[in-house]
């Protein structure tokens, strides 16, 4: 074995979870220590599965949730589904269906513990530092705060998980992406992860697994470090991880799925000694200046299309694909976005929708309205979220301000459950991808941080959250 | 699976860059509970309009983009989700291979899983091939080589594990379960349990 040899953090995760090593003829066989599935990428797995007739491998490292196509209204039976539409009650139903005839644990709609996918596993403590986690959703690259080595697969992958907890995997190769100095008030890890992405482009991760390092980080909380990771894919990297240290093991401590006290001491031994070696090297190093960073936002139509918050959009380059964008966008070159009018805001999504997100912006509202003519979402990403902000009185903030408290859910990031932004409006969001049509058909998606989207929905034009501290 | 070995066809051009899995088939199609049928969607916010009618100007309306197998696409094809669909839209609506100068990681992986073939070249191919809209090419799978309408022959990387499976029609499950007893073994063996 190479242990002599310095290894960085993804190194050693990944040869722990090596079945079969990788050969020039062969991926190697990587082994799954939890995969978490959902209704939207799962149904035709499960009917491979049944074809087969083929049990689930391993239905105790199987974790199932319902988030993309639920309703963010209350349901209390199953016919409010039918205001999301058909086809998402019958994905639901599915789901339902195939977790009770596959044995696998299912935090359905009526469970406390429902949520989307990527804020569940954390918050269970399922999601453990050194673990390999997989889900047919690109943000589970989420996971990787903790340690863990966390990416999203396809759907005939979910299938081969299913069936033999395993996948074909060519090893990545490694990024270091080092963010020093500490953050100005006003601009928050959303805003670190959009100007990363920014500087290295929406493909500067593509065949990589990102480690994140440097002060910055290291003053981050879990539900920080959770942001930054959840964005690597939209760098184009595989995974983004995060060595684990004090924070993540006092994070872990007590929740339902995390090792016992009979365990506990041995996974810390464990975990102590994940973090890459000092002299292990990366194949590519990025440096990020987290001291001059200002709150960011989105102006075209990829999360690599960003400036700080004052700043001009940039001048048409003469390419084709930018020019569309703007076009899309209906922003103008050489000026900045702080006087578009906004008419949704959006505060949610795996990217955003953690209790400090909802903390932040709820600092920012207390005692104020949000403008007339903006419509405001709060959604948690969890039910245990919600309890906890109700618990804090964060709801009767957002409901004084005029913003709508909802259940938890996907929602808006990718409107598939009846939460869209109307065509043409402009979005100012939390979530992750400002795709066109991402928020529904003909949506414009300014992507930033919960300040300042908070900000925005005050002014009721594109905000610096600065001026409201 | 059905062998994949070579695709001939003439080529339809995307230039636009960064086009996200979102574009390809838009997340309201996703409440599916089938791979079949998607190709009615592919690109539907781009190819129609509210009303339904097709938008002219868009190329895979074009009355010679009719019967292409091959899409020529801007850099960084495929990024955004990790939705099997935009492969199983593509596929469905007849596209069998795609051309770009970087094609997403779960894009590639996904469609190489379904027999779409990912083809990456250099920036020089890449503006040949965009030159050439609507030009045949032949794309060898078991070869790995990329054949212009002017005879030239290009070489792409492809996994060859992969290309195996394209090449002889096998099912990369059927790999992974004739592993079952090194899987079993792996987690007999492991110093600590998930």
């Amino acid at each position: 074995m190479s242990d002599r040899q310095p290894r960085t953090l993804f190194d050693k995760v990944w040869s722990d979870h090596i079945v079969v090593h990788e050969t020039p003829e062969t991926p190697a066989i990587l082994y799954v220590d939890l995969h978490l599935i959902h209704e939207v990428t799962t149904p035709q797995a499960f009917e491979l599965l049944r074809q087969k007739r083929l049990p689930v491998q391993r239905p105790d490292l199987t974790l199932g949730t319902m988030d993309h196509s639920t309703p963010t209204t209350p349901v209390t039976t199953f016919r409010d589904l039918e205001v999301v539409g058909e086809n998402a009650a019958n994905q639901v139903r599915r789901m339902q269906d195939n977790c009770r005839e596959f044995g696998l644990e299912l935090f359905g709609l009526d469970s406390d513990y429902r949520g989307i996918v990527h804020i569940i596993g954390p918050e269970l403590g399922a999601t453990q530092p050194g673990k390999t986690i997989v889900c047919g959703d690109s943000h589970t690259s989420t996971h990787g705060a903790f340690g863990a080595l966390a990416f999203g697969i396809g759907t005939t992958e979910v299938g081969h998980v299913l069936a033999t907890q395993c996948l074909l995997q060519r090893k990545a190769r490694s990024l270091s992406i080092d963010i020093s100095g500490a953050l100005q008030p006003g601009v928050t890890a959303k805003d670190v992860i959009l100007a990363t992405i920014g500087q290295i482009g929406v493909d500067g991760g593509t065949g990589h697994v990102i480690e994140y390092r440097g002060d910055a980080i290291r003053r981050m909380g879990m539900d920080e470090r959770m942001t930054v990771c959840n964005m690597s894919i939209e760098a184009g990297a595989r995974a983004g991880m995060i060595a684990p240290d004090d924070v993540t093991i006092e994070y872990l401590h007590g929740r339902p799925r995390a090792p016992g006290e009979a365990d506990w001491d041995s996974a810390v031994a464990r975990w102590r000694g994940l973090p890459s070696d000092p002299d292990a090297t990366f194949d590519k190093a990025v440096s990020v200046q987290g001291d001059q960073l200002q709150p960011m936002v989105t102006f075209g139509t990829n999360p690599g299309m960003v400036v700080p918050i004052n700043d001009p959009v940039p001048h048409d380059t003469g390419d084709a694909s930018f020019r569309k964008a703007l076009d899309y966008m209906q922003v103008a070159p050489g000026k900045p976005l702080t006087e578009s009018r906004v008419d949704v805001v959006f505060v949610g999504s795996c990217t955003n929708s953690r209790l400090s997100d909802l903390q932040l912006a709820a600092d920012m509202l207390r005692g104020r309205k949000i403008a007339a003519g903006v419509t405001m979402l709060i959604v948690p990403g969890s039910q245990q979220i919600k309890k906890q902000a109700e618990l804090l009185g964060l709801d009767k903030i957002f409901i004084a301000a005029g913003a709508q408290w909802r259940e938890s859910g996907c929602s808006m990031c990718i409107g598939m459950n009846g939460d869209t932004v109307p065509r043409g409006q402009l979005s100012v969001s939390t979530s992750n991808r400002n795709f066109e049509g991402r928020q529904g058909i003909g949506a414009r998606t300014i992507l930033a941080s919960p300040m300042t989207a908070a900000a925005s929905a005050i002014a009721g034009r594109v905000a610096d959250p600065r001026t409201y501290l | 699976m059905q062998p994949v070995r070579r695709i001939t066809s003439r080529t339809v051009v995307l230039p636009t860059t960064d086009v996200d899995t979102d574009q390809i088939i838009p997340a309201r199609f996703l409440t599916t509970t089938s791979r079949d049928g998607l190709g009615q969607h592919l690109f539907q916010d781009w190819r129609f309009r509210a009303d339904g009618s097709k938008k002219e100007d868009f190329v895979l309306n074009e009355d010679t983009a009719s019967g292409c197998e091959v899409l020529v696409a801007g850099h960084n094809f495929g990024c955004g989700s990790s939705r099997e669909h935009a492969i199983w839209a593509l596929l469905d609506y007849g596209i069998r291979a795609v051309i770009s100068t970087k094609i997403a990681d779960i894009f590639r992986s996904n469609a190489l899983k379904n027999g779409l073939i990912p083809v990456v070249v250099d920036d020089a191919t890449h503006a040949a091939l965009v030159g050439t809209a609507g030009s045949e090419v032949s794309i060898d799978i078991a070869g790995a080589t990329l054949r212009l309408a002017d005879g030239s022959e290009i070489a792409f990387a492809i996994d060859a594990f992969a290309r195996y499976c394209l090449v002889e029609g096998i099912d990369e499950l059927g790999f992974l379960q004739n592993h079952g007893d090194e899987i079993a073994a792996f987690e007999g063996h492991r110093n600590w349990k998930p």
